[in-house]
């Protein structure tokens, strides 16, 4: 063996061949069968992607690195379920590109965050956290209030299409339009968004003003969306406790 | 740089300025908003000052001889060393501030670049693809023409492979504070930036072999296996990480082709292969050179020094899933894991035990060489991060550990215990033989440097172990009722004094890092403007 080795260490191209052999074995052993099994392909029927004002707010919540403070993946311990609803599941993130599991607590949890809050809190919050929370350490994030930018909406759609997000034509086509309409809860567009993406989705000013579309509206509807595009997770666990 | 070069040499370098400004412009004129049109001005006005730096000295020094081949070619490696404690300085004095912002979170400026979350991959990519990878490349070119015993392949390729790699460093940092970020931790930099990387790590890659196949010596030296692991493993992460579909081919954003668990499991298939790869292979080929020469010492046990290259090639590539326990990743991808997690702490205690026992008796030199001890105590917390990473990863530590501020000090017990002390011990070694000395400017300030380094250190660790451990017991104490004790923001009050205390040992960490940037300055400034003076000739310069 030692001798092989002191033979391998005469050839360079011999010890890439072996370093690149050698490290790959884990990775394929561990990713591939992911891309194949149920447990982690199978989609519930319910599942529906995000909406374009979700997306667009998913978008800032990314730019603005919350992912590094907060985590949207509640593991299968009793006291996270206590504290932050049932466990997450493979299949809610399954449209997520990329996921935002996170892998710190400097906040809380926010996998099941949708519906907890009002808008109002939320906005008051991503204005000033202290205002809300005297004790919070979340930085203030007051310029949520400029208008936001749509031009992406439509390609971003087209191109998770490609990745097999379920957006249809009409999706794609109707995004920007589609993004406004879900802050204008009396307009036309209104009700052609739960046409399009489901009768659950919230049509609401959600940074109280319907007259403009900010990245605030972006970011609240998407913090409402969270744990609300699929009921599976709640299902498995009601199955569990039965 | 450009007095070492050939004029054929300056003529090449000065097309792929050119070149470079060409593509920036482009970059610039399609995008025409945003990070990518900011970022291609950025690279434009690269290229045109290295155009006028090459293009104004293309002709006023003298022809290089054949005789330059009998020498090393080190200024590349001395760039390397300044860039290196520039993105040190920048990265961890960032890490400072969103430390203290963690304290103090109304000082946080309310526009949107010095926000907190803009702000934290700036440190990290500061610090592990700025400082850590700066470091890695520079000292990379010195052990690998000292260990072979030959010149670089070539003299264009080096300068290429460092200002395109902080170039890319540059785009990363700056492209944050804009907003522009892939989100997926260490590998956050915009498409574009990837493909960059990927044709300076290419570049590097083919200049390391094709150095290799110039060698003297019959035998690879071990620190060249680890610089190898490194160049090859770190490809291989990144382009199946950042596999990504633009949404434009002008905007600086894209979605990764992987989604949801598989996406959790390649990013951190990737991310503890960063550590692994980056943080810990580069770092241990650094102390395969670097802690024998200064000791004048030969390595204690070559067969453990194979036993535990291969350990870690092989065992680390598993154990990623291990940051995934109790998530919606299949169970036996976990165990897998953890287990590999478990056994990695043989190569791990193998490497860090080899590097002690090198030091047997050298241990004088140990208590007087400040130099020495930097790589002493590295090889020390090389040996306990690794302990405390397998321990972390066992299942039910885990659940305790993980989300939590003890996975952040396990994290800096790492980087500033092992990464930046061996760095530290490379830098002092390195600097003065590049400026043609016996010794650094001022050798009293390596000591303070040493006691701020190993003071700051154990101060952070200390108060995040704390920090971790509260947290951890906090969110899973039930009282009497069966109800949870305590909420959420209970539990972040909590971590106050841990907070303050950790924003110490950064700044103490820091100080003695700026001590070094200061004395490094004077180091080589006194070696005035002898671009060569650490030339020696090959002959004269048996297997080190």
């Amino acid at each position: 063996m030692l001798k092989l080795h002191y033979n391998l260490e005469k050839i360079s191209m011999g010890l890439v061949g072996a370093i690149i052999v050698v490290a790959s074995v884990g990775g394929i052993v561990e990713i591939a069968p992911l891309f194949t099994i149920e447990e982690t392909v199978e989609i519930p029927d319910d599942l529906r992607p995000y909406t374009p004002l979700e997306l667009a707010g998913r978008e800032i919540y990314m730019r603005e690195g919350c992912y590094a403070c907060h985590s949207q993946m509640i593991r299968s311990l009793a006291d996270e379920i206590d504290r932050y609803g049932p466990y997450s599941l493979a299949a809610e993130s399954a449209y997520d590109h990329p996921m935002l599991w996170g892998s710190k607590r400097t906040g809380p949890d926010l996998a099941r965050l949708g519906g907890k809050y009002s808008d109002d809190w939320h906005v008051a919050h991503l204005m000033d956290p202290r205002e809300v929370i005297p004790v919070s350490i979340m930085p203030a994030y007051p310029w949520l209030t400029r208008s936001l930018d749509r031009r992406l909406l439509a390609p971003g759609l087209a191109t998770l299409a490609r990745l097999g997000v379920p957006y249809d034509d009409a999706m794609i086509e109707n995004a920007e339009a589609d993004a406004l309409a879900q802050s204008q809860p009396d307009s036309d567009g209104a009700a052609a968004v739960q046409e399009r993406y489901g009768e659950d989705v919230a049509v609401r000013a959600f940074d109280g003003d319907p007259a403009r579309l900010t990245e605030m509206d972006a970011v609240v509807a998407y913090l409402q969306s969270l744990g609300t595009l699929t009921d599976a997770a709640h299902a498995r666990l009601a199955e569990g406790t039965r | 740089m450009i007095a070492t070069l050939t004029l054929r040499e300056r003529r090449i370098g000065l097309g792929l300025s050119i070149l470079l400004a060409v593509i920036g412009l482009g970059m610039a004129a399609l995008a025409r908003q945003g990070p990518m049109a900011i970022h291609g001005a950025m690279a434009l006005v690269l290229g045109l000052g290295l155009v006028f730096l090459i293009g104004g000295a293309l002709y006023d020094h003298p022809e290089q001889g054949r005789e330059r081949l009998a020498r090393y070619y080190d200024a590349p490696t001395r760039l390397g060393i300044i860039m290196a404690l520039f993105w040190g300085v920048i990265g961890m004095g960032v890490g400072v501030w969103v430390a203290a912002l963690m304290y103090w979170p109304e000082a946080t400026p309310l526009w949107p670049a010095t926000s907190f979350g803009r702000l934290r991959p700036v440190h990290t990519s500061g610090v592990i693809f700025g400082f850590g990878g700066n470091a890695l490349i520079a000292t990379s070119f010195y052990v690998l023409q000292r260990t072979s015993r030959a010149r670089l392949a070539d003299s264009v390729s080096p300068w290429f492979v460092l200002i395109g790699y902080n170039l890319f460093c540059l785009w990363a940092a700056s492209g944050y504070l804009m907003g522009s970020t892939q989100s997926k931790e260490y590998a956050e930099p915009e498409w574009y930036a990837d493909i960059w990387l990927v044709v300076v790590w290419l570049t590097y890659f083919a200049l390391y072999i094709r150095t290799l196949a110039r060698r003297a010596e019959p035998h690879i030296y071990v620190a060249n296996w680890y610089y190898m692991a490194f160049i090859l493993v770190v490809a291989m992460l990144h382009i199946v990480n950042n596999l990504a579909l633009p949404v434009s081919w002008t905007e600086a954003e894209s979605f990764p082709v992987w989604s949801g668990v598989q996406d959790a499991m390649i990013q951190w298939w990737y991310g503890h292969n960063a550590v692994a790869f980056l943080l810990t292979a580069g770092f241990l080929g650094m102390l395969y050179y670097f802690l024998p020469v200064r000791a004048q010492r030969p390595i204690w046990s070559y067969r453990l020094s194979i036993l535990s290259f291969w350990g870690i090639v092989f065992f680390y590539m598993w154990a990623g899933s291990h940051h995934l326990h109790y998530t919606a990743l299949p169970y036996w991808v976990q165990t897998l894991g953890m287990t590999f997690s478990v056994m990695l702490l043989v190569p791990s205690w193998a490497s860090a035990g080899n590097a002690l026992a090198t030091l047997n008796g050298a241990w004088h030199k140990v208590r007087d060489d400040a130099t020495l001890r930097f790589m002493f105590v590295a090889a020390v917390f090389y040996g306990l991060s690794t302990f405390e990473g397998s321990f972390m990863a066992i299942r039910p530590v885990n659940s305790l550990s993980h989300y939590t501020d003890w996975t952040v000090g396990h994290v800096h017990s790492g980087t500033l215990g092992w990464v930046a002390m061996i760095v530290f011990g490379a830098i002092y070694t390195l600097v003065p033989k590049l400026s043609g000395r016996d010794g650094m400017a001022w050798p009293q300030a390596v000591e303070w440097h040493f006691w701020l380094a190993v003071a700051g250190t154990l101060v952070y660790v200390v108060s995040l172990w704390n920090a971790g451990i509260t947290q951890g017991l906090m969110w899973r104490a039930y009282d009497e009722n069966g109800s949870l004790s305590y909420s959420f923001i209970e539990s972040v009050e909590a971590m106050r004094p841990y907070y303050a205390a950790r924003t110490l040992g950064g700044a103490l960490f820091l100080a003695g890092l700026v001590i070094c940037v200061l004395n490094c300055r004077a180091t080589m400034r006194a070696a005035g403007s002898r671009a060569d003076s650490a030339d020696r000739p090959l002959a004269a310069h048996p297997a080190e």
